[in-house]
């Protein structure tokens, strides 16, 4: 599984850290920061935090 | 095969699907939805979508728009542009506006709501609302730089607009009933600073004030011209925006029992009152939510679809396979957040239930809410809902759990 956010989409919600926070990390900078490769059982948390993502930029690949 | 029909395919109806797939409903689905777009993203219609869109085609705008679709509804039926006006939940169907009936073995009522219009008649052209696409592609044009806009209401969708059509230009005066410009949401004290915040940029506030009548364009009769005021002022007017709240779309339920008022009374699984085999979902739906008291109400913000849409799905595919519900009570941690301008006002929990507001941090300044705010909502003592105004996201995760541990549900 491979997680990618697209950055020219992403304005550092957070919503994405509330729900998979083991994957989604926003910084002391306020700026997100994620596991690309992140253990297959954060799949249910990273679907929440993709749905959770306002402005709809992260995509979860096989 | 049996079959699963959502009413509405706004996001609550995509939610919905995705999540019945992810509860392991296997059979058909079919959504029929009344727009004719593929389920897309509302709040961006009255921020940056409006300022930026430009004069493109409807069609484009609801490309960029559209959700993402989980591969898991791939298989869906879609019927765009299909109007539900009735339904006869005792013979499981539902009747299209052609008159073309679809059975069904569950149902999902996901048809959100529609902008409420102020209840006066007069000229037609110049007067716009906003919720859908349409209604976007509609007013983009009519927001040139130096337009005079009047937005009634100053909720939300009110001040997004009115912050947006600034920010193109455009010159705006907000009416609003009450004391103050987002008092329902944020409550005085936060409202109040974001009121000033908006003044600051030339926003006339008029609060307290209604509107009494619209007058047309002298010898243009079908135009809106001047917004006249219960205190005799007059507005002048070339665009007014009506951000007057909103009305559930229940008509089509009418005559099967359910409790109707403000929406679809559910029960605490999110069926709808008497009815095992029926769920509501997203705006439409009225729900306790138990951590913060026993009140029904329905929760027009932007996460609720996706909570309602899992939390309903697993109540209706267990009830279509006769399998026992044994989950805890729906109680979602409701979040909203609302750009106006350079502000970034982000809340968890429900603040508009609270009794008493403090600043925590940042100063209750509206030159310094740029810098950043947080408050604290309590009702009866306990806090029950924060909201930040430019506070960065490493600190809302905090914020929300502090609102967590007082209200566990
Ligand atoms: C301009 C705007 C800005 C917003 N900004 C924010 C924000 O910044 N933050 C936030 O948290 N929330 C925001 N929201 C709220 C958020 O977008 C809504 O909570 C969300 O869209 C609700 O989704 P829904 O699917 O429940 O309802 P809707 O989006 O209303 O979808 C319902 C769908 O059902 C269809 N339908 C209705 N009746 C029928 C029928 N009889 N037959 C068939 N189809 C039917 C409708 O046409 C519609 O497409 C905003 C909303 C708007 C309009
Ligand atoms: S929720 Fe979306 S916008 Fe917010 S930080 Fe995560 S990826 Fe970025």
């Amino acid at each position: 599984m491979r997680v990618i956010v697209d950055r020219a989409l992403c304005d550092d919600h957070g919503q994405c850290e509330i729900a998979a926070p083991n994957v989604f990390r926003i910084g002391v900078d306020g700026k997100l920061e994620y596991d690309e490769r992140p253990d297959p059982s954060e799949r249910d948390a990273i679907e929440e935090a993709a749905d959770a993502c306002p402005l709809q930029a992260i995509l979860v690949q096989e | 095969m049996s079959r699963v029909v959502v009413v509405g395919a706004g996001m609550a109806g995509l939610r919905a699907a995705e999540q019945l797939r992810a509860s392991g409903w296997s059979d058909e689905i079919l959504v029929l939805g009344q727009e004719p777009h593929a389920p897309y993203n509302r709040p961006p219609l009255s921020k940056e979508a409006l300022s930026g869109m430009g004069a493109e085609d409807p069609q484009t705008w609801a490309d960029k728009l559209a959700f993402r679709q989980r591969p898991s509804v791939a298989d869906v039926e879609w019927r765009l542009g299909t109007e539900v006006v009735g339904a006869d939940l005792g013979a499981r169907r539902v009747t299209c506006a052609d008159g073309t009936e679809v059975g069904y073995d569950g149902l999902v009522i996901a048809s959100g709501i529609r902008s409420r219009r102020l209840s006066i008649d007069g000229p037609a052209g110049g007067r716009f609302t906003l919720r859908t696409l349409a209604d976007a592609v509609a007013l983009q044009p009519a927001l040139r730089p130096g337009a005079r806009v009047v937005v009634v209401g100053g909720g939300f969708i009110g001040c997004e607009v009115a912050a947006t059509a600034t920010a193109m230009g455009c010159r705006v005066t907000v009416v609003e009933p009450l004391s103050g410009c987002l008092q329902r949401g944020l409550g005085d004290l936060v409202g109040g600073l974001v009121q000033s915040y908006l003044s600051g940029y030339g926003i006339r506030m008029l609060t307290g004030r209604t509107v009494r009548d619209l007058h047309p364009v002298p010898g243009r009769p079908d135009r809106v011209g001047s917004v006249v005021l219960d205190d005799d002022t007059v507005l002048p007017a070339d665009v007014v925006v009506e951000a007057v709240g909103s009305t559930p779309n229940v008509e089509w339920l009418a005559d099967n029992g359910l409790d109707l008022t403000d929406g679809v009374l559910c029960d605490e699984r999110l069926r709808a009152v008497g009815r095992s085999d029926v769920v509501a979902v997203g705006d439409v739906a009225r729900f306790v939510n138990p951590r913060f008291d026993e009140v029904a109400r329905r929760v027009e913000h932007w996460c609720i679809p996706t909570d309602t849409a899992r939390f309903a799905a697993g109540s209706l595919v267990r009830a279509l396979h006769d399998l026992p519900d044994d989950r805890p009570r729906f109680a979602p941690m409701s979040s909203f957040w609302s750009d106006q301008l350079e502000l970034r006002i982000q809340s968890f929990g429900a603040p508009g239930l609270a009794d008493e507001v403090t600043v925590v941090d940042g100063s209750p300044d509206p030159c310094a809410l740029t810098d950043g705010l947080i408050a604290h909502y309590r009702r009866g003592g306990r806090l029950v809902g924060v909201v930040l105004v430019n506070v960065p996201a490493n600190r809302h995760r905090e914020q929300r759990e502090l609102v967590s541990a007082s209200c566990p549900g």
